[in-house]
Parts: C-alpha cells; structure tokens; sequence
C-alpha cells in the first residue's frame, strides 16, 4: 500500500509548465529591479524622469524649431517669430570661418580637407593591427604632405627634409652595430647636413610645383585645435619616452635634468607657457629672429605635454618586474636593445590608457591658444563670431557646436583606448 | 711565475670612454652638462643682448609703483593707487578663493555623483555617466565661457528687481541672484561676538573629542554610542545658548537695491561665480570616476564578510569599505584639486582678476616687464604645486599597507 492512498488528494501526473508570474519576467521584472526596488529607488527614478522630461521639452523644440538659413540673428528672430527655435543658421552661414578660420583663403580649402582625409588614411595603420602593414610607409610620408598641403609652398621643401630625414636613418643604420649612441649622433648629424645643404636647393627652387604659401598666421578654426593636437601628441610621445627613460637612469646628472625639467612643466598651468610663448620667448632668441608665433605655441605645448607623458611611461616602467630588466641583462642585451626589445613593448602597453588621456587632455587645453589672441575654434566663437553685429548674442548654438566637436573627438579616442586595451590583454582570462 | 688568473693590466685607451660601460656614464654625462651649459649661455646671452638693445633690464622695481587699474573682486583693502605688489596679492588671494571654494563643491558633486553612478537605480546611474562622459571630453574653457554666457543672459539685471511690477524678486528677502553676480547677507560682527566664535570653535571641537569618545567605546567596551544626534547638538545648542545670552551680538545686513544695483551684503560678481562653477562641475566629473574606482576597488569579499559578520550597510560603509576606498580615492583626488588650481588661471578668459588677470595680465600689459611677470606667475603657480606634492607624499607614506 502506497503512502499517497492516505492522504485525499496527491496528483499524480505532471502539471504542464507554466509561464513565470507577470511580475518576475520580461520588461516589468526589469522595471521593478532596476528603477522601482524599493521607495527611495522609486523617488530618484520619478525624479530623474522628471528632470528629463523638462530638458526634453525645452531642447528638443530648439532643436526641431530650428532655423537654418538666415543671414543675421535679426533675421532669424524675425523668422522665428517668438517661437522656440534655434538660430542654427549661424552654424552654415559661418561654417567655414568655425573649422578654418576666417584668413585661409577660401579658394585653398580643398587643401585642408585633403589632408584631413590623409590624415585618417596614415593613422588608420597605426590605430588598427588588420590594416595592411605596407600602408606604414604611407604614415611615415604624411608629415611631409600635410605640411606641404597645409602650409603650401614649393614641394622641394617637404622633399629635402624627408631625404634628410631618410639620409639621417641609414647612417643610423649603417652605424647601429657600433653602438647605439654612435648611431644616434650619426644619422642626427647627417641629416642636419643633408637638410641644411638641400635649404640651398629648395631655396632656389621656390616656384617648383608650388601651391600658394599660407602665413600660420592665417590658420584657425577647429583646424588648428586638430593641427596642435596631433602635432604635439606626435612631438611629446618620442619625448616623453626620453625623459621617462632620463628620470630612471643611472645618470645623476641626467636623472637631475630630467626630473627638474618634468616637475617644474608639471606644476605650472599651461597658460603661463603660452604666454611665455607669446611675450617672453622672443627675448631668448637671436636678436633679429622672427619666429612663427604656431611654431612657438607648439613648442610650449610639446613640452608641456612631454612632460606628462614622461611620468605616465615612468609608471609603466615602475610597473614592470626587475625581473624583466635582469632578463634583458643576462641575454646579453645592452642597454638600447634592451629597452628596445623587452622593456619599453611591455611599459608602453600597461601606459596606454593614461597616454591617451594625457592625449585627450592636451587636444582639449589646445583651445588655451585663443587666451593668446590665436583663433582656434573658441577664438573664432569668441571673436569675430559673437562680436560682429550679425551674431551678436547667439550662445546656445555656438557653444553648442564646440560642445559637440570635442566631445566627438575625445569621446572617440577614449572608447579606441579602451577598445585597445582588451586587444592588447595578452594575460589568462 | 705569472698565474693565469692575473688580471693583465689595462691602459687607458680613448676608446673607452664610448665602448666601456663604466666610462661611458661619464661621457654622457659630461656631454649632456656641456649641452646644457651651451644652450643656457646661449639663451642668456640672446636674452642680454635683446635686453640692451631693448634698452630694457631686468628688475622688479615695478612692483612698487602704483598700479592704476581697479580690481572690482577683493577680499583685501585695494584701490588704483596701490602698487602692483599689492594688485598681486589680491589676485593670489582670488586665486586662492576660487580654488578653495571649487575644490569644495568639486568633491561633494563628485562624489554624490561617483556613488550614483554605482547605484542599482538604471536611469540614475545613466543619467550619472552621461554627466560624467560630457563634462570631462569637453574642454573647461569651454564650460566656463557657456555658464558665464549663460549667467549673464539667464538671469535678471538688477533693474528687473525694480519697481512696482519687478519681474524678478530675492530669494527669502536676503539673496539675490542677478546677472551681476549674486548677493547674500554679510555678518556684522558687533560687540561680544567674539565670545560666541569662541563658544562655536569649542563647541568643534568637542564635538570631535565626543566622537573619539565614542569610537574608543565602541572598539574597548562594544558599547554603540550615538553618533549623529549628539554631534549636532554638541555642535549647535551652545553657540546658541551663548548667541542668545550675549543679546545676539552678530547680526546680518542685506543687500538692499538701491539706484540701479544692490548694497550692501556679500557680493560675489559673475565673473567668480561663472569660474566657481565651471571649475566644479568640470572638475567634478572625474572626481566622481575617481570615487567609482575607489570604491569598486574594494573587493565584493570584504564587503561580504563584514555581512556575514553581521553588521548592517551602513556600518559596513563606513568600518570596512570607506576606509579602503579612501586609499585609492585620495592620492589622484588631491592631484585633482591641483589641476583644478592650475585650472583657475583661466580666471582671465571671464574677467575674474585672480594672479593671471592681474599681474600676467593688466601689470604685464602696462609695464611690459614680461619676463618678471612671467617668472614670478610661474613660481607662485610651482610653489603651491610643490607644496601639495610634498603633503601627498606625507600623506602617501601614512597611508601605505604597514607591511612586514
């Protein structure tokens, strides 16, 4: 006799599945997790709805409103007719003046725009593994075009410095298996030869396949805030390794300049270097020199950023293990190639995500440069943009606009480093 | 009889001096102190023939001469017949103001953002990370020419508070917020008042030995003693026992309109206001990433095992999960408050005379001494960073795992 024959009812076929309660599944079960768990959960979810509702409702129909083709803000307001709406006409009608300032000349744009598209072509190789390795050598060319696109001029200038430069690296080659210091000296002093030789030639030649020169001067716009940033990120990282390397060397003397060098950039804001820049670096220069005043704004911030980079890698390489170091030893190893071949690969990958963020920030304090009275893409907002009569008191839009520009730009990087840094993870997970 | 193990003697060849690694730390060294001596000899020869055929020199004696331009934000006696010396200390002391103030409101958004943007609440912590995202990929430049942009077109001028049919009124009768600037009653500190700052210092610092008190308790005798409650009251009930026995010696004074702007009070211009601002909530931003990765770097396990301890959540805050956040929050939080330092000296794009709108701006434009002015910016900028450094070392050290 079976236990169940005692009790009243005992079913004794499965019951069919059935679907979990309304509350534990789908979109509700979430709700109530993630927004409505408990009362004070509940406040802040009705609260945040709120606050989003009411900024919707005020930029969405200023986004929508919008208007987008009026010539001056009198203009507009007089289209909008008490309505709410954007002027965003202010952004086409001096869209040019907003990314290239407001001297290029406006028949030359193509250049910018060219070497723009250049300018993703060479970093596309560097910033993705899968891309073919022989577009490098295209990478290693676009400084030179890019400073012939941009600047203009005869193209023998660009070319004698890149035979220098190519002229500078063999010797270094040729050299290399002496020492690395030989090496160094070597092709450093062949290529200032070769370049200061072919000034003659370039010189003479000013009219051979010419594009017209643009003064620095007359460069601006947000144009000027990606020249900076991407030259002087390119400048400062060479540097930075340098005096990363200095501040660990053995060297007292060394160590002491490179230490010195780093804490006193790194404790001063970034505008006194500019001003130094503008009105104190003249003073240290031959007496009769006319320095390009760009060329000295990226100094100052090539330096300012170096210096930054230089303790992100000192990190890194305080990171590694003495192990590493000994093991590059005991292979026999000097110093250079040791660095070169163990060392740096490694202190360089645990360095990525602040390198980048030294990059971000550099690319956002290059808009320091309108404090010096250089029109960037805040200078040009702040000055000829809001001050002429036609403009005068749009701020939502413009501000807007930059908002928007480095946001995407700094944005971007952010998610490639940390898109890079899960490449690069070559540990167990 | 020569053994095989003696060392054949070397000479010195010159050779040596670039392939043998205990000579060529030498050559380097020396090279690099001759380049460095080369370039400064250059530099300052440059600088010394530039100076005499400027017919300039180096001196600071401008520093005593009158100053002739006015500073509308000061917290000391200043007027244009000051010298510039004192025209840079009232921009040292701005300077300071805003950094102090800023780094104030920086940390308490930061980390009331940094903890919502760990919260389970879905749409908070977005909300939180959006913030977050914006501020710190847009430069702060920017920021502070939107908010100053916006403070002065928002907000009412002075002349809306006027008359019968004023479209803006004061907040509570004693605040003011206007496109100028914000007003707030100022204390008048009259007779006797001494007596109740003292009762307040003391009361301080009582309030800090009952709270020792009662932590020396809970870890001797696992007594609980209040905490909160009696803090405050320690804190508050005397000062105004002693307020109200004096016969209320401190008392306030409104700003009132008058003409075509207010009087009287606390008035803080735009310009501070705009910068303040700004500076926070830029600053704030990775502040409040800073305080996500302190806390996040304590282990799920700690927090755990304080549970299974059986303490409740907000003890486990605050005994287990604070204390080991506050090792990894506090070191990048200061270097932040020194950026945010640095960062005032942009002070000059609004019109706020902190130390880089008076002496690197208006004294360096009148005198044109720009090296001096430069040089001595730079030195103040250097010595607070330096000085920070030095106490975050300090602090570094204090705080380091006590190892075997």
């Amino acid at each position: 006799m079976s236990r169940t024959d005692n009790i009243a009812f005992v079913r004794t076929e499965m019951l069919p599945e059935s679907p979990p309660p309304a509350a534990q599944t789908g979109a509700i079960k979430w709700l109530r997790e993630n927004l409505f768990s408990n009362v004070l959960n509940s406040v802040l979810t009705l609260i945040s709805l709120y606050f989003i509702f009411q900024l919707l409702q005020v930029f969405l129909p200023w986004l929508m409103g919008g208007v987008w083709s009026t010539s001056s803000l009198r203009e507009c307001r007089e289209v909008l007719d008490g309505a709410a709406g954007g002027c965003f006409s202010v952004l086409t009608e001096r869209w040019n003046q907003l990314l290239f300032g407001f001297k290029y000349p406006p028949d030359q744009y193509w250049r910018i725009l060219l070497a723009f598209v250049l300018l993703l072509v060479a970093i596309f190789p560097v910033l993705f593994k899968d891309v073919p390795r022989k577009m490098l050598y295209f990478t290693g060319l676009f400084p030179f075009i890019g400073f012939w696109l941009i600047w203009g001029g005869t193209i023998m200038t660009p070319i004698v410095i890149l035979v220098g430069f190519v002229a500078g690296y063999m010797a270094f080659k040729r050299l290399e298996h002496n020492s690395f210091a030989m090496g160094a000296l070597g092709g450093i002093v062949t290529a200032a030869v070769i370049i200061w030789l072919g000034g003659f030639i370039s010189s003479s030649m000013s009219g051979f396949i010419a594009l017209e020169e643009v003064p620095s001067r007359d460069l601006g716009g947000f144009m000027l805030n990606l020249i900076l940033g991407v030259v002087c990120v390119s400048l400062s990282l060479p540097i930075g390794i340098a005096l990363a390397l200095g501040r660990q060397s053995d060297m007292l003397i060394i160590k002491w300049i490179c230490v010195v060098f780093i804490e006193f950039i790194r404790g001063v804001p970034l505008i006194t270097l500019l001003f130094v820049a503008n009105v104190v670096l003249a003073y240290f220069l031959p007496p009769g020199t006319n320095f390009d005043l760009i060329l000295r704004v990226i100094i100052m911030i090539t330096m300012f950023s170096s210096a930054y980079i230089a303790e992100v890698i000192r990190g890194g390489l305080a990171a590694l293990p003495n192990g590493q170091y000994e093991a590059g030893d005991s292979l026999g190893l000097d110093y250079a190639q040791s660095m070169q071949l163990i060392i740096l690969p490694q202190a360089l990958k645990i360095s990525i995500p602040g390198i980048v963020n030294v990059a971000v920030g550099l690319f956002k304090d290059t808009t320091l440069v309108s404090v010096i009275s250089m029109f960037d893409l805040v200078g040009m907002i702040r000055g000829p943009i809001l001050a002429s009569t036609e403009w005068n008191g749009v701020y939502w839009e413009l501000w807007g606009f930059a908002v928007l520009m480095f946001f995407i730009v700094c944005f971007s990087i952010s998610k490639y480093s940390q898109w890079l840094e899960q490449q690069l993870r070559t540990d167990h997970r | 009889m020569a053994t095989l193990s003696d060392v054949p003697s070397e000479s010195f060849r010159l050779s040596m001096l670039i392939n043998d690694k205990r000579y060529r730390a030498y050559t380097f060294q020396f090279i690099a102190l001759l380049l460095l001596i080369g370039a400064f000899s250059y530099l300052g020869y440059n600088l010394v023939k530039n100076l005499q055929s400027a017919g300039l020199n180096i001196s600071y004696k401008f520093l005593g001469d009158p100053a002739g331009y006015d500073i509308n934000q000061r917290l000391i006696e200043y007027d244009n017949q000051s010298s510039h010396w004192r025209a840079s200390l009232v921009g040292v002391l701005n300077t300071l103001l805003v950094a102090f103030l800023g780094c104030i409101t920086a940390t308490v958004i930061g980390v009331v953002v940094g903890v919502l943007r760990l919260s389970n609440n879905w749409i908070v912590s977005k909300i939180m990370s959006v913030y977050v995202e914006i501020f710190r990929n847009v430069p702060v430049l920017i920021w502070i020419l939107i908010i100053m942009a916006v403070f002065t077109s928002v907000l009412p001028q002075p002349r809306d508070f006027r008359g019968a049919n004023a479209t803006a009124s004061m907040v509570a009768d004693s605040f003011a917020f206007t496109g100028r600037g914000f007003y707030s009653p100022a204390p008048i500190f009259n007779d006797g008042s001494g007596v109740v700052i003292a009762a307040f210092i003391l009361s301080i610092l009582g309030m800090f030995y009952y709270r020792r008190y009662a932590k020396k308790a809970l870890f001797e005798r696992g007594q609980m003693l209040p905490t909160f409650w009696p803090s405050i009251g320690i804190l508050l009930i005397p000062s105004i026992l002693v307020f109200f026995v004096m016969g209320q010696p401190i008392s306030l004074e409104y700003p009132a309109l008058k003409g075509f702007n207010f009087q009287g009070g606390i008035y803080m211009r735009a310009s501070l206001i705009s910068l303040w601002f700004a500076l926070s909530i830029y600053t704030a931003a990775f502040i409040a990433e800073n305080v996500r990765a302190g806390i996040l770097s304590v282990s799920a396990g700690q927090t755990e095992a304080a549970a299974s301890l059986g303490l409740r959540p907000n003890r486990i805050m605050n005994l287990v999960v604070l204390p080991q956040a506050l090792r990894v929050i506090i070191p990048p939080l200061i270097s932040h408050f020194l950026n945010l330092t640095k960062n005032s000296s942009l002070a000059i794009a609004v019109g706020y005379m902190d130390l880089t709108g008076t002496l690197g701006g208006i004294t360096l434009n009148q005198t044109g001494r720009a090296i001096e002015t430069v040089l001595l910016l730079m030195a103040f900028y250097l010595t607070i960073s330096l000085s920070i450094s030095a106490i975050m070392n300090v602090y570094n050290n204090s705080i380091k795992l006590k190892e075997r």
